[in-house]
């Protein structure tokens, strides 16, 4: 390991932030977390909570992974980076049904089911466990960041195109409706997230060519 | 990488499951009042919905103190009865709080929390709280019956879990305004409950509502809902009717 101090923002350490948002994006590239980003993109609002839930939950758990990482076994390491994860997500349900009460019921089981998504492992598994903090901790939000952006774009059509709506304020003018448009109730429904979501793997793909596998 | 001895390993997980037991209970015990408070607040703001009151609540600058108020200006009144339509000595809302587990128990065992809604003294209405199955989870509902203890003047629902934009549209305004209006005995005075019909019901047709099409489960669970906890209050009614 160099003893040389590196700049915060350093080239490297920005990449770690960066890349996760298109070349490596946790979603349209390594396809990871795909379920929660069908299930709550009906609506933007929950999808915004919980993209910030999902941020809070891997940025802290992977400094925390990344402090230990020295003290901990390696053959309980997979329990150890669950039982971190795990906490988070009780932590971060427990303050949303405290204060954010009525997003926490459109969520229901979402937000429990952070523990589940792969991504937060995968980071821990793959990165926290060999970097340090500082490092650690960009990782977290840039993949995080990745997800989210995944989530809002999708949530932002299928609101739109679903209900009318966006962020539950109505875009679209009642004299479109009265001109004969209907809101698209397939929009609501899981499998056209799934499209949504395969519709901007195809645009991200299309153009960067170096993504595209044989 | 290093290699760590079995104890090291039963005292890292020693310390590590501690920390987070004591951080979690901390956690769960600062926040608790306030969780609670949530779904009080949730509670009283749905019974108010029933009468049509609790309009603002989404503007409302502090949204708690707004629900607490109507709930203190226009629920008068809130009682709990007994299969046989005997007075109780219980708190109608604690028992409301209650209402899951009350569902499981007989008919004839469980406790019926009323609530009494009146604006400057004039006609009052009378608001129960139902609880049921639906497809995926629990389905609840509320509704308020006119001074004939017959006519339903407003029915709110909602849901744990449905499926959106199927059985979850139990929530939503063209599913519950037609309940209002109808009403639950027939001429002979005998208990008919709200039928909820596949197909399109018959909007003069005084027992019958809509269902959702491509949400049947869920529309039969609301009907066996309303069946299941209306069938206690028959004899209070009655009794309530004649006077």
């Amino acid at each position: 390991m160099s003893t040389e101090k590196e700049p915060l923002l350093s080239p490297k350490n920005l990449k770690l932030l960066t890349e996760p948002l298109g070349k490596s994006n946790p979603i349209t590239v390594q396809v990871l977390g795909i379920c929660s980003a069908l299930a709550v993109t009906v609506k933007l609002k929950p999808s915004i909570v919980l993209a910030i839930s999902v941020m809070v939950v891997m940025a802290v758990s992977n400094v925390v992974i990344s402090l230990l990482r020295k003290s901990i076994p390696p053959r309980i390491r997979i329990i150890v980076q669950l039982v971190v994860i795990a906490t988070m997500v009780i932590l971060v349900d427990q303050v949303l049904k405290a204060y954010a009460y009525d997003v926490s019921k459109q969520l229901s089981v979402f937000v429990g089911l952070i523990i589940t998504n792969c991504i937060i492992m995968g980071r821990l598994e793959a990165f926290a466990l060999a970097n340090k903090p500082w490092a650690s901790l960009l990782d977290g939000l840039g993949n995080a960041a990745g997800y989210a952006v995944i989530l809002i774009i999708v949530a932002f059509f299928r609101e739109l195109l679903g209900s009318g709506t966006l962020l539950d304020i109505q875009v679209i003018p009642q004299a479109f409706y009265n001109a004969g448009y209907v809101n698209n109730g397939m929009m609501i429904l899981p499998p056209m997230a799934l499209v949504v979501v395969g519709v901007i793997i195809w645009v991200q793909r299309s153009r960067r060519k170096d993504l595209i596998e044989d | 990488m290093r290699s760590f001895s079995n104890t090291y390993i039963f005292v890292f997980s020693l310390i590590m499951v501690t920390i987070v037991a004591v951080l979690l209970s901390f956690v769960s015990t600062q926040l608790k009042p306030l969780q609670e408070m949530n779904v009080e607040i949730e509670k009283k703001q749905d019974v108010l919905r029933t009468v049509g009151r609790a309009e603002n609540a989404t503007e409302a600058a502090d949204k708690n103190t707004y629900i607490n108020e109507e709930f203190e200006q226009f629920i008068t009144a809130s009682y709990v009865v007994d299969f046989e339509g005997n007075m109780l000595e219980a708190d109608a809302f604690e028992v409301m709080l209650n209402l899951p587990a009350e569902i499981r128990l007989a008919r004839e065992e469980r406790n019926y929390p009323v609530f009494v809604y009146s604006e400057n003294d004039g006609p009052k209405k009378y608001v129960v709280p139902l609880q049921g199955k639906g497809l995926w989870g629990p389905i609840w509902g509320y509704i308020a019956f006119e001074e004939d203890m017959n006519t339903i003047s407003g029915a709110v629902f909602d849901h744990k879990g449905e499926t959106p934009g199927l059985g979850a549209e139990i929530n939503t305004g063209w599913f519950q305004e037609p309940f209002t209006g109808k009403t639950i005995f027939n001429e002979a005075g005998e208990f008919v409950s709200i039928e909820v019909v596949k197909g399109g019901a018959d909007p003069s047709h005084k027992h019958q509502v809509d269902a959702i099409s491509g949400g049947t489960i869920t529309s039969k669970g609301l009907e066996e809902m309303i069946i299941d906890c209306m069938t206690g209050y028959v004899a209070h009614f009655k009794e309530l009717a004649n006077n």
